[in-house]
Protein backbone atom coordinates (compact mmCIF):
# COMPACT_ATOMS: atom_id res chain seq x y z
CA UNK A 1 0.00 0.00 0.00
CA UNK A 2 1.84 3.23 -1.03
CA UNK A 3 1.40 6.08 0.97
CA UNK A 4 1.00 10.16 -0.22
CA UNK A 5 3.60 12.41 0.64
CA UNK A 6 3.90 16.27 0.01
CA UNK A 7 5.92 15.71 -2.60
CA UNK A 8 3.73 13.49 -4.85
CA UNK A 9 1.23 16.36 -3.96
CA UNK A 10 3.17 18.65 -5.16
CA UNK A 11 3.79 16.91 -8.62
CA UNK A 12 0.43 16.01 -9.05
CA UNK A 13 -0.56 20.32 -8.70
CA UNK A 14 2.17 21.18 -11.09
CA UNK A 15 1.96 18.81 -13.56
CA UNK A 16 -1.67 19.57 -13.58
CA UNK A 17 -2.66 23.10 -12.42
CA UNK A 18 1.15 24.95 -13.16
CA UNK A 19 3.45 26.38 -10.28
CA UNK A 20 2.40 27.82 -7.27
CA UNK A 21 3.26 31.24 -6.23
CA UNK A 22 6.18 31.58 -4.42
CA UNK A 23 6.15 28.38 -2.39
CA UNK A 24 8.66 27.06 -0.15
CA UNK A 25 8.06 23.19 -0.79
CA UNK A 26 10.52 22.39 1.77
CA UNK A 27 9.61 24.67 4.56
CA UNK A 28 7.30 23.80 7.46
CA UNK A 29 4.50 26.22 6.57
CA UNK A 30 3.99 25.08 3.32
CA UNK A 31 1.57 21.86 5.05
CA UNK A 32 -0.70 24.69 6.77
CA UNK A 33 -1.08 27.20 3.63
CA UNK A 34 -4.43 27.76 2.14
CA UNK A 35 -4.75 26.47 -1.59
CA UNK A 36 -6.11 29.72 -2.40
CA UNK A 37 -3.29 31.56 -1.34
CA UNK A 38 -0.85 29.90 -3.76
CA UNK A 39 -3.07 30.38 -6.54
CA UNK A 40 -4.70 26.88 -6.54
CA UNK A 41 -8.06 27.58 -7.00
CA UNK A 42 -11.46 25.24 -6.93
CA UNK A 43 -10.42 23.74 -10.42
CA UNK A 44 -7.45 23.37 -9.24
CA UNK A 45 -8.66 20.81 -6.83
CA UNK A 46 -11.20 19.37 -8.94
CA UNK A 47 -7.98 18.26 -11.27
CA UNK A 48 -5.91 17.23 -8.28
CA UNK A 49 -8.24 15.13 -7.09
CA UNK A 50 -9.10 13.35 -10.26
CA UNK A 51 -5.19 12.67 -10.31
CA UNK A 52 -5.11 11.28 -7.42
CA UNK A 53 -8.11 8.97 -8.13
CA UNK A 54 -6.17 7.82 -11.28
CA UNK A 55 -2.87 7.62 -9.60
CA UNK A 56 -3.96 5.60 -6.34
CA UNK A 57 -7.04 4.43 -7.19
CA UNK A 58 -8.70 6.41 -4.62
CA UNK A 59 -11.98 8.56 -4.83
CA UNK A 60 -12.83 11.93 -2.54
CA UNK A 61 -16.10 12.66 -2.70
CA UNK A 62 -16.31 15.35 -4.76
CA UNK A 63 -18.89 17.67 -2.04
CA UNK A 64 -15.39 16.80 0.28
CA UNK A 65 -12.82 18.17 -2.53
CA UNK A 66 -13.51 21.31 -2.09
CA UNK A 67 -13.17 21.46 1.44
CA UNK A 68 -9.27 20.39 1.69
CA UNK A 69 -7.76 23.48 2.05
CA UNK A 70 -4.25 23.02 2.68
CA UNK A 71 -1.83 20.55 1.97
CA UNK A 72 -2.09 18.89 5.08
CA UNK A 73 -5.42 18.21 5.34
CA UNK A 74 -5.57 16.98 1.42
CA UNK A 75 -2.61 14.20 2.49
CA UNK A 76 -4.45 13.46 5.53
CA UNK A 77 -7.63 12.26 3.42
CA UNK A 78 -5.93 10.82 0.73
CA UNK A 79 -3.55 8.69 3.29
CA UNK A 80 -6.69 7.85 4.64
CA UNK A 81 -8.55 6.75 2.03
CA UNK A 82 -5.47 4.43 1.13
CA UNK A 83 -5.86 2.83 4.23
CA UNK A 84 -9.47 2.35 3.39
CA UNK A 85 -8.75 0.23 1.02
CA UNK B 1 -21.83 62.50 -18.63
CA UNK B 2 -20.66 66.94 -18.72
CA UNK B 3 -18.36 66.78 -21.57
CA UNK B 4 -18.42 63.98 -24.87
CA UNK B 5 -15.57 61.10 -23.94
CA UNK B 6 -13.23 60.45 -27.06
CA UNK B 7 -11.84 56.68 -27.02
CA UNK B 8 -7.81 57.12 -28.42
CA UNK B 9 -5.69 54.49 -28.75
CA UNK B 10 -2.68 54.73 -25.81
CA UNK B 11 -0.77 51.35 -26.43
CA UNK B 12 -0.21 48.10 -28.42
CA UNK B 13 1.41 44.45 -28.29
CA UNK B 14 1.86 42.77 -31.47
CA UNK B 15 3.04 39.08 -31.53
CA UNK B 16 3.37 38.25 -35.27
CA UNK B 17 4.59 35.60 -37.33
CA UNK B 18 7.50 38.25 -38.43
CA UNK B 19 7.78 39.61 -35.30
CA UNK B 20 7.58 38.51 -31.99
CA UNK B 21 7.08 42.40 -30.55
CA UNK B 22 5.47 45.57 -32.47
CA UNK B 23 8.75 47.17 -33.11
CA UNK B 24 9.81 43.44 -34.71
CA UNK B 25 6.82 43.36 -36.40
CA UNK B 26 6.96 46.89 -38.11
CA UNK B 27 10.93 46.17 -38.69
CA UNK B 28 10.12 42.94 -40.57
CA UNK B 29 6.21 44.60 -42.34
CA UNK B 30 8.16 47.87 -43.95
CA UNK B 31 11.34 45.21 -45.79
CA UNK B 32 8.71 43.09 -47.00
CA UNK B 33 9.65 40.04 -44.57
CA UNK B 34 7.12 37.77 -44.35
CA UNK B 35 6.22 35.33 -41.69
CA UNK B 36 4.95 32.75 -44.27
CA UNK B 37 6.96 29.01 -44.11
CA UNK B 38 6.56 25.69 -44.46
CA UNK B 39 4.55 24.26 -41.14
CA UNK B 40 6.55 23.02 -38.38
CA UNK B 41 4.22 22.36 -35.51
CA UNK B 42 3.34 19.39 -36.85
CA UNK B 43 3.62 16.79 -39.63
CA UNK B 44 1.40 18.71 -42.63
CA UNK B 45 2.80 16.57 -45.24
CA UNK B 46 -0.39 14.61 -45.80
CA UNK B 47 -2.64 17.76 -45.31
CA UNK B 48 -3.66 19.73 -48.81
CA UNK B 49 -2.35 22.99 -47.26
CA UNK B 50 1.50 22.75 -46.22
CA UNK B 51 2.46 26.17 -45.08
CA UNK B 52 1.40 28.84 -42.13
CA UNK B 53 2.47 31.53 -40.24
CA UNK B 54 3.34 30.17 -37.34
CA UNK B 55 4.77 32.29 -34.68
CA UNK B 56 8.15 30.42 -33.96
CA UNK B 57 10.26 31.07 -30.56
CA UNK B 58 7.64 32.25 -28.92
CA UNK B 59 8.43 30.37 -25.38
CA UNK B 60 4.99 30.84 -23.60
CA UNK B 61 7.25 30.42 -19.98
CA UNK B 62 9.14 33.66 -20.65
CA UNK B 63 5.90 36.01 -21.29
CA UNK B 64 3.36 34.29 -18.97
CA UNK B 65 2.85 32.76 -15.06
CA UNK B 66 3.63 29.54 -15.59
CA UNK B 67 0.53 28.35 -13.71
CA UNK B 68 -1.29 30.53 -16.36
CA UNK B 69 0.29 28.91 -19.01
CA UNK B 70 -1.00 25.10 -17.90
CA UNK B 71 -4.26 26.23 -17.57
CA UNK B 72 -4.98 28.03 -20.93
CA UNK B 73 -4.62 27.87 -24.61
CA UNK B 74 -2.03 29.06 -27.13
CA UNK B 75 -4.20 31.64 -27.88
CA UNK B 76 -4.64 32.95 -24.12
CA UNK B 77 -0.88 32.80 -23.73
CA UNK B 78 -0.64 35.56 -26.94
CA UNK B 79 -3.46 37.64 -25.40
CA UNK B 80 -1.69 37.96 -22.17
CA UNK B 81 1.66 38.53 -23.37
CA UNK B 82 0.66 41.12 -25.43
CA UNK B 83 -1.21 42.68 -22.54
CA UNK B 84 1.10 42.96 -20.90
CA UNK B 85 3.07 44.89 -23.49
CA UNK B 86 0.50 47.24 -24.61
CA UNK B 87 -0.17 48.26 -20.61
CA UNK B 88 3.58 48.71 -20.36
CA UNK B 89 3.67 50.60 -23.84
CA UNK B 90 0.30 52.64 -22.61
CA UNK B 91 2.65 53.75 -19.44
CA UNK B 92 -1.29 52.88 -17.52
CA UNK B 93 -1.64 50.51 -14.46
CA UNK B 94 -4.98 49.30 -14.55
CA UNK B 95 -4.79 48.22 -11.05
CA UNK B 96 -4.50 52.03 -9.65
CA UNK B 97 -7.46 52.96 -11.67
CA UNK B 98 -11.18 51.83 -10.26
CA UNK B 99 -11.91 47.86 -10.43
CA UNK B 100 -15.00 48.64 -12.22
CA UNK B 101 -13.07 51.73 -14.54
CA UNK B 102 -11.01 48.57 -16.41
CA UNK B 103 -12.05 46.61 -18.98
CA UNK B 104 -11.12 43.70 -21.40
CA UNK B 105 -12.89 43.57 -24.68
CA UNK B 106 -11.14 41.34 -26.98
CA UNK B 107 -12.26 39.06 -30.30
CA UNK B 108 -11.61 35.16 -30.68
CA UNK B 109 -12.55 32.96 -33.45
CA UNK B 110 -10.76 29.66 -33.05
CA UNK B 111 -11.15 29.09 -29.18
CA UNK B 112 -8.43 27.14 -27.63
CA UNK B 113 -8.22 24.29 -30.10
CA UNK B 114 -4.77 22.84 -29.39
CA UNK B 115 -5.95 22.48 -26.18
CA UNK B 116 -8.44 21.12 -26.99
CA UNK B 117 -7.12 18.88 -29.42
CA UNK B 118 -4.76 17.24 -26.47
CA UNK B 119 -7.72 16.63 -24.27
CA UNK B 120 -10.02 15.38 -27.34
CA UNK B 121 -6.84 12.57 -27.66
CA UNK B 122 -7.17 11.70 -23.89
CA UNK B 123 -10.75 11.55 -24.45
CA UNK B 124 -10.81 9.12 -26.84
CA UNK B 125 -7.44 7.05 -25.43
CA UNK B 126 -7.65 7.14 -21.62
CA UNK B 127 -11.53 8.10 -21.56
CA UNK B 128 -13.94 10.77 -19.91
CA UNK B 129 -12.14 10.74 -16.39
CA UNK B 130 -8.68 11.98 -18.01
CA UNK B 131 -10.20 14.89 -19.44
CA UNK B 132 -8.63 17.88 -17.52
CA UNK B 133 -11.13 20.15 -15.72
CA UNK B 134 -8.95 23.23 -17.08
CA UNK B 135 -10.62 22.33 -20.87
CA UNK B 136 -14.11 23.33 -19.42
CA UNK B 137 -12.16 27.32 -19.61
CA UNK B 138 -9.88 26.88 -21.70
CA UNK B 139 -11.37 26.17 -24.88
CA UNK B 140 -14.01 28.88 -25.12
CA UNK B 141 -14.03 32.09 -26.95
CA UNK B 142 -14.19 34.74 -23.62
CA UNK B 143 -11.14 32.66 -22.08
CA UNK B 144 -8.55 35.52 -22.85
CA UNK B 145 -10.81 38.35 -21.95
CA UNK B 146 -11.48 36.45 -18.89
CA UNK B 147 -7.68 35.51 -18.14
CA UNK B 148 -7.12 38.90 -19.09
CA UNK B 149 -9.56 40.43 -16.39
CA UNK B 150 -8.58 38.35 -13.59
CA UNK B 151 -4.81 38.89 -14.00
CA UNK B 152 -5.29 42.81 -14.23
CA UNK B 153 -8.37 43.35 -12.23
CA UNK B 154 -10.66 44.61 -14.75
CA UNK B 155 -14.15 44.07 -13.25
CA UNK B 156 -15.48 46.79 -15.66
CA UNK B 157 -17.72 46.11 -18.84
CA UNK B 158 -16.13 43.13 -19.93
CA UNK B 159 -16.76 41.15 -23.24
CA UNK B 160 -16.06 38.76 -26.04
CA UNK B 161 -16.34 39.15 -29.96
CA UNK B 162 -16.84 36.50 -32.25
CA UNK B 163 -17.68 37.22 -35.81
CA UNK B 164 -14.28 35.62 -36.84
CA UNK B 165 -11.85 37.87 -38.65
CA UNK B 166 -14.18 40.78 -38.49
CA UNK B 167 -14.61 40.28 -34.73
CA UNK B 168 -11.12 42.10 -34.09
CA UNK B 169 -12.73 45.80 -35.47
CA UNK B 170 -16.01 44.74 -33.65
CA UNK B 171 -13.69 44.40 -30.37
CA UNK B 172 -12.46 47.38 -31.02
CA UNK B 173 -15.94 49.29 -32.38
CA UNK B 174 -17.46 47.67 -28.32
CA UNK B 175 -14.51 48.90 -26.91
CA UNK B 176 -15.32 52.41 -28.25
CA UNK B 177 -18.50 52.04 -26.85
CA UNK B 178 -17.39 51.24 -23.34
CA UNK B 179 -14.94 53.69 -23.24
CA UNK B 180 -17.64 56.05 -23.90
CA UNK B 181 -19.95 55.12 -21.68
CA UNK B 182 -17.40 55.70 -18.54
CA UNK B 183 -15.19 53.04 -18.53
CA UNK B 184 -11.35 54.51 -18.08
CA UNK B 185 -9.25 51.74 -19.77
CA UNK B 186 -10.24 48.91 -22.18
CA UNK B 187 -7.79 46.17 -23.79
CA UNK B 188 -9.31 45.30 -26.39
CA UNK B 189 -7.58 43.71 -29.72
CA UNK B 190 -7.32 39.60 -30.38
CA UNK B 191 -5.46 36.92 -30.76
CA UNK B 192 -6.06 33.15 -32.44
CA UNK B 193 -3.93 30.51 -32.17
CA UNK B 194 -5.35 27.72 -34.77
CA UNK B 195 -2.48 26.25 -36.50
CA UNK B 196 -2.67 22.59 -35.16
CA UNK B 197 -3.95 18.84 -36.89
CA UNK B 198 -7.59 19.62 -35.97
CA UNK B 199 -7.33 23.35 -35.93
CA UNK B 200 -6.13 22.71 -39.52
CA UNK B 201 -9.30 20.18 -40.19
CA UNK B 202 -11.89 22.60 -39.48
CA UNK B 203 -10.36 25.73 -41.75
CA UNK B 204 -10.10 23.48 -44.49
CA UNK B 205 -13.97 22.29 -44.67
CA UNK B 206 -14.21 26.18 -45.45
CA UNK B 207 -12.49 25.59 -49.05
CA UNK B 208 -11.05 29.18 -48.95
CA UNK B 209 -6.83 27.55 -47.62
CA UNK B 210 -4.46 27.90 -50.57
CA UNK B 211 -2.71 24.69 -51.62
CA UNK B 212 0.54 26.22 -52.90
CA UNK B 213 3.25 25.09 -51.36
CA UNK B 214 5.67 27.89 -51.86
CA UNK B 215 5.52 30.22 -49.31
CA UNK B 216 6.48 33.36 -51.50
CA UNK B 217 3.27 33.04 -53.96
CA UNK B 218 0.70 30.97 -51.62
CA UNK B 219 -1.75 34.00 -50.14
CA UNK B 220 -1.79 37.10 -52.49
CA UNK B 221 -5.31 38.21 -52.75
CA UNK B 222 -6.14 40.35 -55.98
CA UNK B 223 -3.93 38.59 -57.81
CA UNK B 224 -4.70 37.17 -60.84
CA UNK B 225 -3.64 33.82 -59.45
CA UNK B 226 -5.19 34.27 -56.18
CA UNK B 227 -5.63 30.89 -54.83
CA UNK B 228 -7.30 31.20 -51.23
CA UNK B 229 -5.57 32.32 -48.12
CA UNK B 230 -2.69 31.13 -45.39
CA UNK B 231 -3.95 30.66 -42.11
CA UNK B 232 -1.97 32.40 -39.23
CA UNK B 233 -1.61 32.76 -35.50
CA UNK B 234 -0.85 35.71 -33.15
CA UNK B 235 -2.37 38.81 -33.18
CA UNK B 236 -2.83 41.92 -31.58
CA UNK B 237 -3.84 44.03 -27.85
CA UNK B 238 -4.31 47.61 -27.83
CA UNK B 239 -4.88 49.95 -24.81
CA UNK B 240 -7.94 52.35 -25.39
CA UNK B 241 -9.00 55.16 -22.79
CA UNK B 242 -10.66 58.35 -23.08
CA UNK B 243 -8.22 61.09 -24.96
CA UNK B 244 -8.66 63.52 -22.09
CA UNK B 245 -8.76 60.77 -19.06
CA UNK B 246 -4.92 59.84 -21.14
CA UNK B 247 -3.66 63.69 -21.45
CA UNK B 248 -4.53 63.82 -17.22
CA UNK B 249 -2.55 61.20 -16.59
CA UNK B 250 0.89 61.80 -19.10
CA UNK B 251 -0.36 59.14 -21.22
CA UNK B 252 3.28 58.46 -23.74
CA UNK B 253 1.44 57.90 -26.98
CA UNK B 254 -1.63 58.96 -28.28
CA UNK B 255 -1.70 56.76 -31.20
CA UNK B 256 -4.89 57.67 -32.89
CA UNK B 257 -8.65 58.14 -32.42
CA UNK B 258 -11.53 55.42 -33.24
CA UNK B 259 -13.04 57.85 -35.36
CA UNK B 260 -15.62 55.65 -37.21
CA UNK B 261 -17.18 52.12 -36.93
CA UNK B 262 -19.31 49.88 -38.50
CA UNK B 263 -20.29 46.77 -38.98
CA UNK B 264 -22.50 44.92 -41.61
CA UNK B 265 -24.01 41.03 -42.76
CA UNK B 266 -24.01 40.19 -45.78
CA UNK B 267 -27.41 38.42 -47.02
CA UNK B 268 -27.99 34.63 -47.40
CA UNK B 269 -26.33 32.62 -50.00
CA UNK B 270 -28.81 32.87 -52.79
CA UNK B 271 -30.35 36.04 -52.00
CA UNK B 272 -30.47 38.79 -55.15
CA UNK B 273 -29.51 41.67 -52.80
CA UNK B 274 -25.67 42.99 -52.54
CA UNK B 275 -23.04 42.22 -50.40
CA UNK B 276 -22.74 44.19 -47.50
CA UNK B 277 -18.89 45.26 -47.09
CA UNK B 278 -19.81 49.15 -49.06
CA UNK B 279 -22.31 49.80 -46.46
CA UNK B 280 -20.01 48.94 -43.88
CA UNK B 281 -17.44 51.33 -45.43
CA UNK B 282 -20.19 53.92 -46.17
CA UNK B 283 -21.15 53.94 -42.42
CA UNK B 284 -17.85 53.85 -40.75
CA UNK B 285 -17.27 57.14 -43.13
CA UNK B 286 -20.49 58.65 -41.72
CA UNK B 287 -19.89 57.26 -38.26
CA UNK B 288 -16.07 59.56 -38.60
CA UNK B 289 -17.59 62.72 -40.29
CA UNK B 290 -15.00 61.43 -43.11
CA UNK B 291 -15.03 61.82 -46.63
CA UNK B 292 -13.74 59.04 -48.69
CA UNK B 293 -11.05 61.93 -50.43
CA UNK B 294 -9.98 62.25 -46.57
CA UNK B 295 -8.81 58.33 -46.12
CA UNK B 296 -5.12 58.26 -46.65
CA UNK B 297 -4.80 54.50 -47.08
CA UNK B 298 -7.20 51.08 -46.82
CA UNK B 299 -5.87 48.11 -45.03
CA UNK B 300 -7.98 45.50 -46.97
CA UNK B 301 -9.22 42.40 -45.50
CA UNK B 302 -7.38 40.75 -48.65
CA UNK B 303 -9.32 37.48 -48.38
CA UNK B 304 -7.08 35.89 -50.96
CA UNK B 305 -10.76 33.99 -52.65
CA UNK B 306 -11.04 35.65 -56.02
CA UNK B 307 -14.73 36.19 -55.23
CA UNK B 308 -14.26 37.55 -52.03
CA UNK B 309 -11.52 39.70 -53.82
CA UNK B 310 -13.52 41.15 -56.47
CA UNK B 311 -16.40 41.85 -53.40
CA UNK B 312 -13.66 43.83 -51.31
CA UNK B 313 -12.16 45.70 -54.67
CA UNK B 314 -15.73 46.69 -55.97
CA UNK B 315 -16.79 47.63 -52.50
CA UNK B 316 -13.66 50.01 -52.55
CA UNK B 317 -13.71 51.44 -55.85
CA UNK B 318 -17.29 52.10 -55.74
CA UNK B 319 -16.40 54.22 -52.33
CA UNK B 320 -13.69 55.86 -53.36
CA UNK B 321 -13.35 56.04 -56.95
CA UNK B 322 -10.90 53.61 -59.38
CA UNK B 323 -7.61 53.61 -57.87
CA UNK B 324 -8.31 56.91 -55.98
CA UNK B 325 -6.59 55.48 -52.30
CA UNK B 326 -3.90 53.29 -51.27
CA UNK B 327 -4.77 49.93 -50.27
CA UNK B 328 -2.51 47.36 -48.90
CA UNK B 329 -2.82 43.60 -47.17
CA UNK B 330 0.26 43.48 -44.87
CA UNK B 331 -1.43 40.14 -43.77
CA UNK B 332 -0.17 38.95 -46.76
CA UNK B 333 3.40 38.87 -44.53
CA UNK B 334 1.88 37.10 -42.19
CA UNK B 335 -1.10 34.96 -43.32
CA UNK B 336 -4.93 35.50 -42.04
CA UNK B 337 -5.23 36.02 -38.42
CA UNK B 338 -9.02 35.21 -37.50
CA UNK B 339 -9.00 37.74 -34.60
CA UNK B 340 -5.21 38.15 -34.59
CA UNK B 341 -6.54 40.76 -37.51
CA UNK B 342 -6.09 43.53 -34.46
CA UNK B 343 -2.73 43.50 -36.33
CA UNK B 344 -4.07 45.52 -39.43
CA UNK B 345 -4.82 47.89 -36.59
CA UNK B 346 -1.69 48.09 -34.99
CA UNK B 347 -0.02 48.48 -38.75
CA UNK B 348 -2.70 51.67 -39.42
CA UNK B 349 -1.94 53.01 -36.05
CA UNK B 350 1.95 52.93 -36.90
CA UNK B 351 1.52 53.83 -40.32
CA UNK B 352 0.00 57.20 -38.79
CA UNK B 353 2.79 57.30 -37.05
CA UNK B 354 5.65 56.82 -39.09
CA UNK B 355 4.04 58.61 -42.33
CA UNK B 356 4.35 55.45 -43.74
CA UNK B 357 1.79 52.51 -45.89
CA UNK B 358 3.32 49.17 -45.11
CA UNK B 359 3.33 47.27 -48.66
CA UNK B 360 1.63 43.84 -49.87
CA UNK B 361 4.20 41.13 -50.87
CA UNK B 362 3.47 37.93 -52.56
CA UNK B 363 1.05 39.65 -55.34
CA UNK B 364 3.02 39.86 -58.59
CA UNK B 365 0.13 40.86 -61.60
CA UNK B 366 -2.84 42.16 -60.15
CA UNK B 367 -6.41 40.78 -62.19
CA UNK B 368 -7.63 43.98 -64.04
CA UNK B 369 -11.22 43.57 -62.36
CA UNK B 370 -9.45 44.87 -59.09
CA UNK B 371 -9.30 48.79 -59.98
CA UNK B 372 -7.32 49.25 -56.97
CA UNK B 373 -4.34 51.43 -55.73
CA UNK B 374 -2.10 48.20 -54.35
CA UNK B 375 0.51 49.09 -52.77
CA UNK B 376 3.52 46.35 -54.00
CA UNK B 377 7.12 45.34 -52.72
CA UNK B 378 8.10 48.77 -51.22
CA UNK B 379 6.75 50.81 -48.20
CA UNK B 380 4.88 54.00 -49.68
CA UNK B 381 5.88 57.25 -47.49
CA UNK B 382 3.30 59.96 -47.82
CA UNK B 383 1.26 61.53 -44.89
CA UNK B 384 -1.08 59.46 -43.61
CA UNK B 385 -3.54 60.79 -41.12
CA UNK B 386 -6.63 58.76 -41.57
CA UNK B 387 -6.73 54.70 -42.12
CA UNK B 388 -9.68 52.57 -42.79
CA UNK B 389 -9.28 49.27 -41.97
CA UNK B 390 -11.74 46.51 -43.27
CA UNK B 391 -12.49 42.73 -42.28
CA UNK B 392 -14.62 40.59 -43.15
CA UNK B 393 -15.76 37.28 -41.33
CA UNK B 394 -16.32 33.74 -42.40
CA UNK B 395 -20.33 33.60 -43.06
CA UNK B 396 -21.08 37.41 -44.10
CA UNK B 397 -19.53 39.35 -41.34
CA UNK B 398 -18.13 42.95 -42.59
CA UNK B 399 -17.03 45.56 -40.15
CA UNK B 400 -14.57 48.64 -40.90
CA UNK B 401 -13.08 50.65 -38.69
CA UNK B 402 -11.73 54.60 -39.33
CA UNK B 403 -8.96 55.32 -37.30
CA UNK B 404 -7.55 59.08 -36.99
CA UNK B 405 -4.48 60.71 -36.42
CA UNK B 406 -4.45 62.65 -32.82
CA UNK B 407 -7.58 63.72 -30.95
CA UNK B 408 -9.69 66.68 -30.43
CA UNK B 409 -8.00 67.21 -26.76
CA UNK B 410 -4.39 67.61 -28.40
Amino acid sequence: MSEFTLAQLRRILESSSGPADGVDWNGGEVLDTPFGDVGYDSLALLEMAARIEQEFGVQIPSDDVLALETPRIAIDCVNRLLQEV
Amino acid sequence: MSRPRTAVFTGVGVIAPNGLDTDAYWAATLAGESGIRPISRFDASTYPVRVAGEVSDFVATEHVPGRLVAQTDRMTHFALAATERALDDAGADPTAMGLYDVSAVTANSSGGFEYGQLELAKLWTKGASHVGVYQSIAWFYAASTGQISIRHKMRGPCAALVSEQAGAIDAVGHARRVVRNGTRLAVTGGTDASLCPWGFVTQLSTGHLSERDDPAVAYRPFDAEASGFVPGEGGAILVVEDAAEAHDRGARHVYGEIAGYAATFDPRPGSDRPPRLRAAIELALADAGATPAEIDVVFADGHGVPELDARESRAIADVFGSYAVPVTVPKTMTGRLYAGAAIDVAAALLAIRDDVIPPTVAVRRIAPAHRIDLVLGQPRQQRVRTALVLARGHGGFNSALVIRKGSRHE
